[in-house]
C-alpha cells in the first residue's frame, strides 16, 4: 500500500475559502452558442430563433451547459506559455497533497440567470472538502469536492458546477 | 405575429413515461466540433495519436461538456423552448468513440410542484454504445404548468433548481 501523507494546516486552511476569482476574458458571444448547438444538432428555436428567445427570455440567451466553456482559457494569448489550465483548485490539491494522478469521478451543474450575449461574468473555486485516505480500484488517494460557482456582471448567480475529484497514486507509484 | 413556443406541459408528464430514443453515428467530426464547441483542447478530444499513446485508448473521444450539450438537447428536444433546465448530475462509465452508434435514452422519474408553484420533471438518462451505458445523467427541469406559464420568467426566490 502507498504512503499517503497527512493534510497539511496550508491545505486544510483552504477548505471553504474563495479562490481564483476571475472574469471570463472576453464577453460571452453567440459564435460558440452556433457551434455548440451545431456538435449535437440542437434545433431549440430558443438559439436559433430570436423572436422566440424574446417571447420567452426577453432576449437571446446561451444554453446552460456552455456554462463550464466561458471560463476555459485560450489556448494560447500573448504572454502566456505552456498550457492553460481551468479548475486550478484541483490542479493545486493535486501539488500540494503530492497525488500525481487525479480523475473527475462525477459532476453536477445547477443553473441559476440565463448567460446572455455581452455578459461579463465573474468565477470563483471553494474546496469544498477533501476526504480520509480511500483505496479505489485505480489507486490510493483523496476525494475532493469543489464548487466553481458562477455570477454575471449584475451580481446574479447564474450557475454552479461541482466536481468530485478523486486523486491518487497508482500502486506501483 | 405570434410565435411558436410549443411546449410540453407538467400535467402532460406522469412518471414512469420514456423519452423517445434519440440515435447520433459518432464519427471524429463530432468529437472535435464537441471539443472545439466548448473550448477544450485537451489532445484526447482531437490528437488520435495522443488518444491511443498517452491515454492508453483507442481513440479521440467525446468531451465531459460536450457530452453534457448533448444531454440538454435530448431533454429539450422533449419538452419544447420552456422547458429549462434546473439541474444535470452525471456519472461517466466510459468513453464514445469515433465509430461508435450512440443510444440516448430516459424516463420521468418524479413530477413535483415546489414552493414557489414551479413544475418540475427529473429524470434518469444515458447515453449507451452497443447496449453498454456510457454514462448516466440525473436531471431536474422546469416545465410550464399550463399554457400561459413560462418557467423562464421565474427569477431569485421564485426559481429554486
Amino acid at each position: 500500500m502507498v504512503e499517503i501523507k497527512e493534510i497539511p494546516p496550508e491545505v486544510s486552511a483552504l477548505i471553504g475559502k474563495v479562490q481564483y476569482e476571475e472574469k471570463t476574458t472576453f464577453p460571452i458571444e453567440m459564435g460558440y452558442v452556433y457551434t455548440s448547438c451545431a456538435s449535437v444538432q440542437n434545433g431549440n428555436p430558443l438559439y436559433w430563433e430570436p423572436a422566440v428567445a424574446e417571447e420567452l427570455t426577453g432576449g437571446p440567451i446561451t444554453p446552460p451547459t456552455l456554462l463550464s466553456a466561458w471560463f476555459r482559457p485560450h489556448y494560447w494569448r500573448p504572454g502566456t506559455t505552456g498550457e492553460q489550465l481551468a479548475l486550478q483548485a484541483h490542479f493545486d490539491l493535486k501539488r500540494l497533497l503530492d497525488l500525481p494522478e487525479a480523475i473527475i469521478a462525477g459532476s453536477e451543474s445547477v443553473f441559476g440567470e440565463p448567460v446572455r450575449p455581452g455578459d461579463v461574468l465573474t468565477t470563483y473555486q471553494v474546496v469544498r472538502s477533501i476526504s480520509e485516505p480511500k483505496t479505489t480500484k485505480v489507486g490510493h488517494g483523496r476525494f475532493w469536492v469543489i464548487d466553481v460557482t458562477v455570477v454575471n456582471q449584475r451580481g446574479e448567480w447564474v450557475g454552479t458546477d461541482t466536481y468530485d475529484c478523486f486523486g491518487y497514486r497508482r500502486p506501483q507509484q | 405575429m405570434s410565435v411558436n413556443t410549443a411546449s410540453r406541459l407538467a400535467t402532460e408528464v406522469n412518471e414512469g413515461d420514456a423519452l423517445p430514443v434519440l440515435e447520433h453515428d459518432v464519427t471524429a467530426t463530432t468529437v472535435v466540433l464537441g471539443a472545439l464547441a466548448t473550448r477544450d483542447w485537451r489532445p484526447m478530444h482531437h490528437d488520435r495519436d495522443f488518444a491511443i499513446k498517452r491515454n492508453g485508448v483507442r481513440d479521440i473521444f467525446i468531451n465531459t461538456p460536450n457530452n453534457s450539450a448533448w444531454f440538454e438537447r435530448y431533454i429539450t428536444d422533449w419538452t419544447g423552448p420552456k422547458g429549462r433546465l434546473g439541474r444535470m448530475k452525471f456519472k461517466m462509465r466510459s468513453s464514445v468513440f469515433p465509430g461508435d452508434h450512440m443510444v440516448m435514452s430516459g424516463k420521468v422519474t418524479k413530477v413535483s410542484t415546489d414552493d414557489a408553484g414551479c413544475q418540475w420533471v427529473e429524470l434518469d438518462l444515458a447515453v449507451s454504445v452497443e447496449g453498454k451505458v456510457c454514462t448516466e445523467c440525473k436531471a431536474r427541469v422546469a416545465l410550464p404548468g399550463d399554457a400561459g406559464d413560462n418557467p423562464w420568467s421565474r427569477k431569485g426566490e421564485r426559481w429554486k433548481p
